[in-house]
């Protein structure tokens, strides 16, 4: 059968190559984009019918509290996450069904645009917004810092995030996405055999969220050297914000790559580079190789400080200090500095010499050994104490069941012989998502659990949270072991259509285990809606809910906008159960102005700008690229001009607090 | 634990995972009451294999699982316990809130994981090096070494959009989706790609290689078992990627030769060589192909095309496949080996600047063969044939990487180099779980 | 504050325990106290990216795909005037920041102007070079090569643009705000982001220039 190319030639100067053929044409996509389009209006008359836009905009959009960009983070997340999750129920029922000369419901240009986009989507706009969100407000409260160290760069790199989401999304309605897989490697990234506009959404996306991750990263290291509490030596920090640290000076020491590849992949795609051609001496294996040497990296970003949840859960649950800090912290290190020396263990089928695979083989099991140790740490750390199962806990230890299996699943993957016969098949799958589902994602729903009543001043519903977890944890098993099945069988993964219908009991008991987790999102959302409606029931009226032991559970819930009066003293690394030991009261005397960043529009501007560069640059709409690149020069040279950044908050709103503060407590202690 | 190996290994045999597996009595006893047991209901073609480097490879997934789930059973077997005994409500445990350091547990933690990799390690550092794709194999299953003047039938393998193209240089005949090969005879694959990178991959016998357009990778195999596989592209590689699949019928000696008979044969038809025994998918209308694949049929047949039926052509030109390894088939164009020449000695200078359409390879993405290149007229001929006077490189002659089976295996697991007498970590010490225990003065020199 | 744990005694008041485990004596932090390792860290980040560029040049620096190498392109003379002009604004910007320390505007904006004319004077060159070689038709898109030069040299010279936008800008701030503090520590990262480019050019200039020309 031979191909039909699309003519996608058409340019204009005034809209590039936008043109009506870029709308929806797919029924399918075409009824997302009505339901998504009226929703949007429905949102949009609410929020103006409530008189709310200047609420959000003064309050939240021009805010550089780290705790409201933190939670605006994990909005986004949590937006982005119901996308990708559509994308992969699409991919199951499409796998489930497309047997025996069936071809689905969906088209290649379709689904390989779905499969593409769920990738991308998950680590890039549901992974990483999760956990820069967490890191951003949980880090300065448990330093017993007021904010980081570059409150408006931090709301910057939050608007440069979003900026990247939001074109991803335009690409489901203008035009369409990349389909070369999430990581595009070129020649198929190329011009020549993607000559349309979908990788160069996917490079814009990329290129201008990265700037706000990378910035972000040198955000939180710089804060968490520089402003940590007097007392909290590098030895007293609690893991969660060593974990983070870790992984911040990952992204700085990654991103970096990202953008250097992304930008020569949009030179050879612009401009006829030839960095990763076939022709005209440019090597794709270079792409690949560059591209893992920040990929690798990344899956240590995402889940390092999901780790540093872990260990912070298990020691509050357990009521018990942590076993083995100074292992834990070493591991961590260890596992930081080994994730650049086994790039090359996702490409041992390139064909390299067998001592250079042996060589990245044997670095990729190493990993596992400072990763079995933390396990063994939470594991003892267990041991003799009285471990409460609230919600965080249970997640911890669906966690660490799970993740065991897929970090033995990796150390398979990592003999190069052994991942000659299951690379890119079903069984690789299953085992990233066993430790991003099991690893990062469960982490996120227990630190939401956990951090929750701290954000919003009421705990999460139980019930409901039970419901979740028992759908999600099941559903996790029965969606992917099928798939572990699959791999041994030697299916390969991408595959929209299949031949042998033998296969297809195991993609519908795949695509019913897809519906229980559907089911877990679901129930999660409702625990949500519960726990706000319920919210005077679940009051947390002392700050420190679970009895707590780092210095986040020392005030109040939520913290006012300076998270504390006074600088907390640090003398042991669970700081605040050391103060609540020796009984300290909270001073209620002596406070005094507090010094604060002012909030500021620039952040959302620029990324404003930023998104319509991208948008220009997909569409090779000249003029507005040139426009909107101006603009963004020109703004921040004016964004420097302002000095009067920072304010002091009064004493008297700083009495008035505290006061309410003390009347609080005395309330819940009576 | 297995018996001891009763002599020395013959070289080019019983090594790898299958040698300690002692002939999958380790496999039946440990794990084939779960992991095999419970899979063997489906065909597991990975674990159950028809070629012996497929056999070799699936042994060592089951080897790797083995060793790991030393430590992962008791692992998940401790969060259960503790889990469950020292839940709040449980107040007989016992209950440490300070305990929180121990120096032998630390010690264990550490350890334990270590002595799983370092057995690991070594099972990886030897059996990638025996399983190197790109060394010929050292022996047809695990009691017959390859004899030493067996001489691999050879296959160059095309990844095109999106269909394989096989060519049998020896027989001189090429096939279009359709792999036949002679079991029990040594097969080495060339294997490359015309415009996107894609993987060949037939998981009955061997493990995947990436096929990749302006190079070319090796794959050794052998077929132990006759039958019909499917093989298939494991890298995406486009909108026709999914239907990207290829039969690959393991025959004797006999029928092979048959094969190549009829296929001989078919080309006075010029036809897509339907027979009885390869039975079709419904094929339209056929294609203007068939009978000689010279340049220009493979021009016709590198176009984008999808579901490509079985096509067999009696005879290939012989220098169609390193032409398209080095990016040459279309006339006017300069083959990548000549370039590589030119550049070696310092490019062409400021003189080759003007040649740029006869390096052109992506520009036309898959619309290859375009009119404009397709006939080059006389300057450019010109150019080329002084290009081509001036490197005095032979198109399609790239270095050849394969890599001999080795005579004596010792060399890959160090055995065979002069260690202590007292550290003696060879394989069969690597596998077992209580290799530290073992008393130093045994030596592994006198076993090998 | 000492740093040793405090027990659980009961021998401390309250208010000596208050003043163990509370600052109550806090003074504002000086404002931009984590701006130098900030920017350190932004420059290393940026460091990684010429890395990357220096990477793709040495996988490619060789692919001259039947084209013009480095011997038949670069005219070392010219690229050593350019060395010469970036390494002396390297040292105006030195007399700049001495002159700041000496609370001197004008001398600070003096000293900056002429750092100016130097990085101009530098990109003049470079783009005189990129002109002449696009004019022969040694185009980034001839070779791999010609590729990662373009890049690894383009790459820096838009940075020395985006040097010289800041510097601008600065030379402004300084005229109207005077030599604040704020000023004083923009200053201090646009030295440290002009030294960094000069180091990044030596590295441009021994790997690509002078060993292409060996």
């Amino acid at each position: 059968m031979a191909i039909e190319a699309v003519d996608h030639s058409h340019w204009s100067p005034l809209l590039g190559r936008l043109w009506l053929d870029a709308l929806p044409q797919e029924p399918i996509v075409l009824a997302t984009f009505v339901v998504v389009a009226l929703g949007g209006v429905a949102l949009v008359a609410a929020l103006t019918y409530f008189k709310l836009w200047g609420y959000l905009w003064k309050e939240w959009f021009t805010s550089v509290d780290h705790k409201k960009i933190g939670v605006m983070y994990m909005v986004l997340g949590l937006i982005m996450l119901l996308r990708g999750f559509a994308d992969a129920v699409m991919m199951r029922i499409q796998q489930s069904i497309a047997f025996n000369g069936n071809e689905g419901y969906l088209n290649a240009h379709h689904y390989d645009q779905i499969f593409t986009a769920h990738g991308v989507i998950m680590i890039f706009f549901v992974a990483m917004p999760f956990v820069t969100g967490l890191m951003n407000y949980i880090v300065p409260l448990q330093i017993g810092a007021r904010d980081v160290s570059f409150p408006f760069l931090n709301n910057f790199s939050f608007w440069m995030t979003t900026a990247g989401a939001v074109l991803v999304m335009m690409s489901l309605f203008i035009g369409e996405f990349a389909q070369t897989g999430w990581l595009a490697y070129p020649p198929l990234s190329n011009l020549a055999y993607s000559p349309w506009v979908g990788v160069d959404y996917y490079i814009w996306a990329l290129q201008i969220a990265g700037v706000g991750t990378l910035l972000s990263g040198v955000n939180l290291i710089a804060t968490i050297v520089k402003m940590r509490a007097p007392g909290m030596t590098m030895m007293r920090m609690p893991i969660f914000t060593w974990t983070s640290l870790c992984t911040n000076i990952l992204i700085v020491a990654a991103f970096p790559v990202l953008t250097a590849v992304m930008s020569m992949l949009s030179l050879d795609r612009y401009l006829g580079f030839n960095f990763f051609s076939n022709d005209f001496g440019g090597s794709p294996m270079m792409y690949v190789n560059l591209i893992w040497i920040w990929g690798h990296p990344e899956v240590y970003i995402l889940i390092l400080p999901l780790f540093g949840v872990f260990s912070e859960v298990t020691a509050t649950f357990c009521g018990k200090r942590l076993f083995g800090y100074s292992s834990m912290v070493y591991a961590t290190l260890v596992i930081t500095i080994l994730s650049y020396l086994v790039w090359l263990h996702h490409f041992f089928t390139m064909g390299s010499g067998a001592s250079v695979n042996s060589f990245f083989g044997i670095t990729t099991m190493v990993i596992s050994i400072p990763t079995g140790a933390k396990l063994f740490n939470w594991l003892f750390t267990m041991y003799r104490a009285r471990i409460r199962y609230e919600l965080p806990m249970m997640w911890t230890v669906a966690f660490m069941l799970t993740f065991t299996i897929g970090g033995m699943t990796g150390v398979m993957l990592a003999i190069p012989p052994a991942d000659f016969v299951l690379h890119n098949s079903l069984f690789l799958i299953a085992h990233f998502h066993n430790v991003i589902i099991g690893g990062v994602l469960f982490g996120i729903f227990a630190a939401i659990n956990f951090w929750w009543p701290k954000a919003f001043g009421f705990k999460l519903n139980q019930f409901w949270g039970k419901v979740s977890f028992w759908l999600w944890v099941p559903g996790f098993w029965v969606a992917f072991t099928p798939l572990y099945i699959l791999g041994f069988m030697g299916v390969t993964r991408r595959m929209r259509v299949f031949d042998d219908p033998s296969i297809q009991i195991w993609f519908v008991i795949a695509a019913f285990g897809v519906v229980m987790i559907a089911g877990g999102i679901g129930a999660m959302l409702v625990q949500f809606a519960v726990s706000i409606w319920k919210r005077e029931e679940l009051k947390d009226e002392t700050g420190d809910p679970w009895n707590g032991r780092t210095l986040e559970w020392a005030t109040s819930s939520p913290p006012p906008e300076y998270n504390f009066a006074f600088t907390p003293i640090v003398h042991d690394i669970d700081a605040w159960e050391d103060m609540k030991r020796c009984g300290v009261e909270r001073p209620t005397t002596g406070f005094r102005p507090i010094h604060m960043p002012k909030g500021t529009g620039t952040g959302i501007i620029l990324a404003g700008l930023s998104t319509a560069l991208g948008f220009a640059m997909i569409w090779y709409i000249w003029w507005l690229a040139a426009v909107s690149f101006v603009g963004i020069l020109g703004y921040s040279i004016f964004h420097t001009f302002n000095y009067k950044r920072d304010y002091h908050i009064p004493v008297e709103t700083v009495e008035a607090t505290e006061a309410a503060r003390t009347r609080q407590l005395a309330a819940a202690g009576a | 634990m297995h018996p001891p190996e009763p002599r020395l290994n013959p070289p080019g045999r019983l090594f790898g995972p299958s040698r300690f597996l002692n002939q999958r009595t380790v496999a039946a006893l440990g794990l084939a009451g779960m992991l095999t047991a419970a899979l063997s209901g489906c065909n597991t073609v990975v674990l159950d294999p028809a070629g012996d480097v497929a056999r070799q490879q699936g042994d060592l997934v089951i080897v790797s699982v083995l060793l790991m789930l030393l430590i992962v059973i008791p692992v998940m077997a401790a969060v259960v316990i503790f889990a469950w005994r020292y839940r709040a409500s449980n107040k007989d445990a016992k209950y440490e809130p300070d305990w929180d350091h121990s120096t032998q547990l630390e010690l264990l933690i550490w350890t334990a994981p270590l002595l799983i990799i370092i057995c690991l390690g070594a099972v990886t550092w030897t059996s990638t090096h025996l399983l190197d794709p790109y060394r010929t194999i050292g022996r047809i299953d695990h009691e017959t070494p390859v004899a030493a003047n067996a001489k691999p039938l050879e296959v160059q393998v095309v990844a095109l959009d999106w269909k394989w193209l096989f060519i049998y240089p020896e027989q001189g005949i090429a096939t279009v989706n359709e792999l036949v090969v002679p079991a029990g005879r040594p097969l080495q694959f060339k294997i490359t790609s015309s415009s996107v990178m894609n993987s060949f991959y037939v998981p009955a016998m061997a493990g995947q290689i990436y096929a990749m357009p302006g190079m070319e990778t090796r794959l050794h195999a052998v077929m132990n078992e006759t039958g019909k596989f499917e093989g298939f592209s494991a890298n995406y590689s486009g909108a026709g990627f999914s239907n990207m699949r290829f039969a690959t019928h393991s025959v004797d000696e006999a029928g092979f030769a048959k094969w190549v008979g009829e296929v001989k044969a078919s080309g006075k038809q010029a036809n897509t060589g339907q027979t009885a025994d390869a039975p079709l998918p419904e094929a339209p209308a056929a294609p203007p192909l068939g009978g000689n694949l010279d340049r220009a049929a493979y021009l016709e047949l590198e176009k984008p095309s999808e579901k490509v039926p079985v096509i067999r052509f009696a005879t290939v030109a012989p220098d169609l496949y390193g032409a398209i390894v080095d990016m040459c088939v279309e006339p006017g164009k300069m083959c990548s080996s000549e370039m590589m020449a030119i550049d070696a000695h310092g490019g062409l200078g400021k003189a080759g600047i003007r040649n740029v359409s006869m390096l052109e390879y992506d520009k036309n993405g898959r619309q290859a063969g375009t009119d404009a290149t397709a006939s080059p007229d006389a300057a450019v001929r010109k150019e080329l044939a002084w290009v081509r006077a001036l490197c005095r490189q032979i198109p399609g002659s790239a270095p050849d990487g394969t890599i001999k089976a080795p005579t004596d295996m010792r060399s890959l697991n160090g055995a065979g180099l002069a260690a202590p007498q007292s550290i003696g970590l060879g394989q069969q010490e690597a596998l077992a779980p209580d290799a530290a225990a073992r008393p130093a003065h045994v030596s592994l020199n006198s076993r090998n | 504050m000492t740093a040793t744990t405090v027990n659980p005694t009961h021998d401390l008041s309250q208010a000596q325990l208050q003043a163990a485990f509370y600052d109550l004596d806090e003074h504002d932090h000086p404002e931009g106290g984590s701006t130098m390792l900030g920017f350190w860290m932004y420059l290393m980040s940026d460091c990684l990216i010429f890395a990357m560029l220096f990477a793709a040049y040495g996988v490619l620096g060789g692919n001259f795909a039947a084209g013009p190498g480095p011997k038949d392109l670069f005219e070392l003379p010219l690229v050593a005037l350019n060395t010469a002009m970036l390494l002396f604004s390297s040292i105006t910007y030195g007399f700049a920041m001495l002159a700041m320390e000496k609370g001197s505007k004008g001398a600070v904006q003096l000293w900056l102007l002429v750092t100016a004319a130097f990085g101009i004077a530098f990109l003049a060159i470079e783009m005189y070079e990129f002109y002449h070689l696009i004019h022969e038709g040694a185009t980034p898109m001839r070779s791999g090569f010609l590729t990662a030069f373009f890049s690894l040299v383009g790459t820096h010279g838009l940075h020395v643009t985006f040097g010289l936008i800041w510097l601008f800008t600065l030379v402004v701030q300084v005229g109207t705000k005077g030599l604040i503090p704020a000023n004083r520590r923009r200053l201090m990262c646009l030295s440290l982001f002009w030294h960094f480019l000069d180091v990044i050019w030596i590295g441009v200039f021994t790997f690509v220039y002078l060993m292409g020309m060996l």
